[in-house]
């Protein structure tokens, strides 16, 4: 067992860790305070390779391994969460399954779109009726001769509207339950495709979230992704993955605010010294840097054990439960550290600690990852 | 066309200094970093090969851990690296270092269109020194402080920087050029290049691969090579707080002028 990190991984580690710290670092607080998707920054990942990664290289990405896609991610999410949720959507919901279940010829038609043709990837499964249980859905496709007419909607779709390229998740035999759900690449121009509401959010304001609406929506028949029926597997599949990418983001987000919270209890005095020389901080800290070692244990392992090929569900799962709910604890301690400074938009901690609640709802709640667990070992 | 950039590892002087009993850094408790002027010369480099296609070839000496630089390099962009190291290398000043690289680069070859760029200078030891002398050394004519490259068939106009002013020359290939910080600002490393870095050639140059070279004797390079001898190092005093005169009124200047005067400055 070799718990070091290979040269390729270090060196994505390096080249993450500089780039957010001179690009995203200047701007992550405008983005929180604007709400504004950092088109720029996502722009240069695109020339830098970050997005699509992982895409094999005979179709335009770099081929690196899950462990440096998910140290991207939480490399990225140290300053801001928002452009860590935007990356690992793109990479692991959108370019994922095209990777794993897309046909020769819709991988050599999608996959160069998504990381040399820069356009940025979505994944929509969520409806209003069907949130954890998303067997629930309502959206439908029909085949109509060479093509699927797609009818209703989605939401809370990461990347919503500045998306280009959509995994999309509908009925084509709405008797059959999960068994009637089937897959589909949905390009933005497809005659009937729309974007509804954009969400106000808690957190993650930098990240574009929306309402995707099919309206007899033209899909054309090559673009089912794997068979018909398969959708509800592709799907939980792809959340395996996707879970992976959201520890990873939790994880940055708590060494973040980790790193902000030693600065600040160490320059902090009250009471003649540094709050950092208190106990209580200092058992604080401990705790923090426990978790966040058990942590990355988790999710690495979760990841590497994915780049095998071996199924990896609850590993992922586990990775995510902890490090998400790790972030909000790690969060809300860094909030108290700063006092009221924390409570403040002058310092990142609140940013933070509104950015992590997510982590514990998307792409499966803490509570659904706990299902998943025990149905994996029970 | 090639393009052969230098580079040097220094130490991270953005962190805490150390210094050995007898003068010298100590590089080996200091985190390493890319010479900063280096990584503009490596920008100017892969901005040219952005625009014509040509080779670019990284050279450093050093140690064989810097090899990690190279492959950061090579990940940047460039093509291929080549690592000239060992033990009868080192202690060189810089008069032995520019006769290691110029034998160095003669071994790589020069041909007619190649250009080798250099940053202007390196942050641990600020002699600007190495790469006018690796010049003539090679015999091929040299610009320093360059802050615009523009390539021109077989000759390249630059923009050369002085402290109140700029020179535009034009110069004949081959040529040395050393960078500024103004010239450009470096690129990341990409994942595409990460992923190839470690598949990229690098050569090793030790001493027995150019001792054949008229530049490489053992009078000539390494510590018994380098004219250079470290008299005294020490770290200059705090200045105290300075005097702030204001006004501009004629009182206020002649104050001023008997201040400098007393300090015999003007």
């Amino acid at each position: 067992m070799d718990f070091n990190l290979t040269k390729q991984q270090e060196m994505v580690r390096k080249m993450v860790a500089d780039f957010t710290e001179n690009e995203i670092k200047p701007i992550a607080a405008d983005t929180d305070r604007n709400s504004e998707y950092p088109a720029d920054t996502i722009k240069q990942l695109f020339r830098y390779g970050v997005m699509g990664m992982i895409v094999p290289k005979e179709y335009g990405g770099a081929g690196a391994d899950d462990i440096c896609g998910a140290i991207a991610i939480e490399e990225l999410s140290k300053q801001c969460a928002s452009t860590g949720d935007i990356v690992a959507t793109h990479n692991g919901l959108c370019c994922g399954p095209i990777i794993q279940h897309g046909t020769e010829d819709q991988k050599k038609k999608y996959l160069p779109m998504l990381t040399t043709g820069c356009k940025v990837g979505a994944f929509a499964l969520t409806e209003p009726n069907a949130g954890s249980d998303a067997s629930k859905g309502t959206t439908t496709a029909v085949l109509d001769g060479d093509h699927y007419v797609m009818n209703g909607s989605k939401i809370f779709i990461t990347n919503g509207y500045v998306a280009d390229i959509f995994v999309v998740f509908a009925m084509t035999d709405p008797s059959k339950g999960t068994k009637g759900i089937s897959a589909f690449i949905v390009e933005k121009d497809f005659p009937g495709f729309a974007v509804g509401k954009h969400e106000e959010k808690m957190g993650l304001h930098g990240s574009p979230t929306a309402e995707i609406v099919f309206t007899d929506c033209i899909v054309p028949k090559e673009n089912l992704l794997g068979v018909e029926g398969k959708g509800f597997n592709i799907a939980m599949q792809t959340l395996d993955g996707g879970r992976i990418g959201i520890a990873a983001q939790a994880l940055g987000i708590s060494e973040g605010a980790m790193k902000e919270a030693m600065d600040f209890t160490k320059s902090r005095v009250q009471f003649g010294k540094p709050i950092s020389k208190f106990q209580n901080t200092q058992f604080k800290f401990a705790d923090m840097e426990v978790a966040i070692n058990a942590g990355k244990l988790l999710t690495y392992s979760a990841a590497a054990k994915k780049g095998t090929g071996a199924r990896f569900t609850k590993e992922a799962a586990m990775a995510k439960l902890f490090c998400s709910e790790n972030a909000m604890k790690i969060t809300t301690e860094a909030v108290q550290m700063f006092g009221g400074y924390g409570y403040t938009k002058d310092y990142p901690v609140e940013r933070m600690m509104r950015d992590a609640k997510i982590t514990e709802i998307y792409e499966g709640t803490s509570e659904i990852q706990r299902i998943v667990i025990s149905s994996n070992i029970l | 066309m090639k393009i052969i950039v230098c580079v040097k590892q220094v130490p991270d002087t953005s962190g805490k200094v150390a210094v050995n009993p007898d003068g010298t850094l100590n590089r080996a408790s200091m985190q390493t970093i890319i010479n900063p002027d280096d990584m503009n010369a490596v920008e100017a480099a892969l901005s040219m090969k952005d625009e014509t296609g040509c080779e670019v070839v990284v050279v450093t000496m050093g140690p064989p851990p810097a090899e990690g630089m190279l492959r950061e390099l090579l990940a940047m962009g460039a093509d291929r690296a080549v690592l000239i190291s060992g033990r009868e290398f080192g202690g060189s000043d810089t008069y032995a270092t520019s006769q290691i690289l110029a034998a160095g680069i003669k071994k790589i070859g020069i041909d007619k269109d190649d250009i080798i760029f250099a940053g202007r200078q390196a942050i641990d030891g600020d002699t600007a020194q190495v790469g006018p002398q690796m010049a003539e050394k090679l015999g091929i004519p040299q610009i320093t402080y360059a802050a615009e490259i523009k390539k021109d068939g077989d000759s390249i106009t630059v923009k050369r920087m002085l402290e109140d002013g700029f020179m535009m020359i034009k110069m004949q290939t081959p040529c040395l050029v050393t960078c500024i910080k103004e010239l450009n600002s470096p690129r990341y490393m990409s994942i595409g290049g990460i992923m190839t870095a470690y598949e990229k050639p690098l050569e090793i140059f030790d001493y027995a691969a150019l001792k054949d070279d008229p530049l490489i004797d053992l009078d000539t390079i390494g510590l018994k090579g380098s004219p250079t001898n470290i008299f005294k190092s020490f770290t200059p005093p705090q200045k105290g707080a300075g005097v702030m005169l204001e006004g501009a009124d004629k009182n206020t200047c002649a104050k001023l002028a008997n201040i400098l005067a007393e300090k015999h400055v003007i």
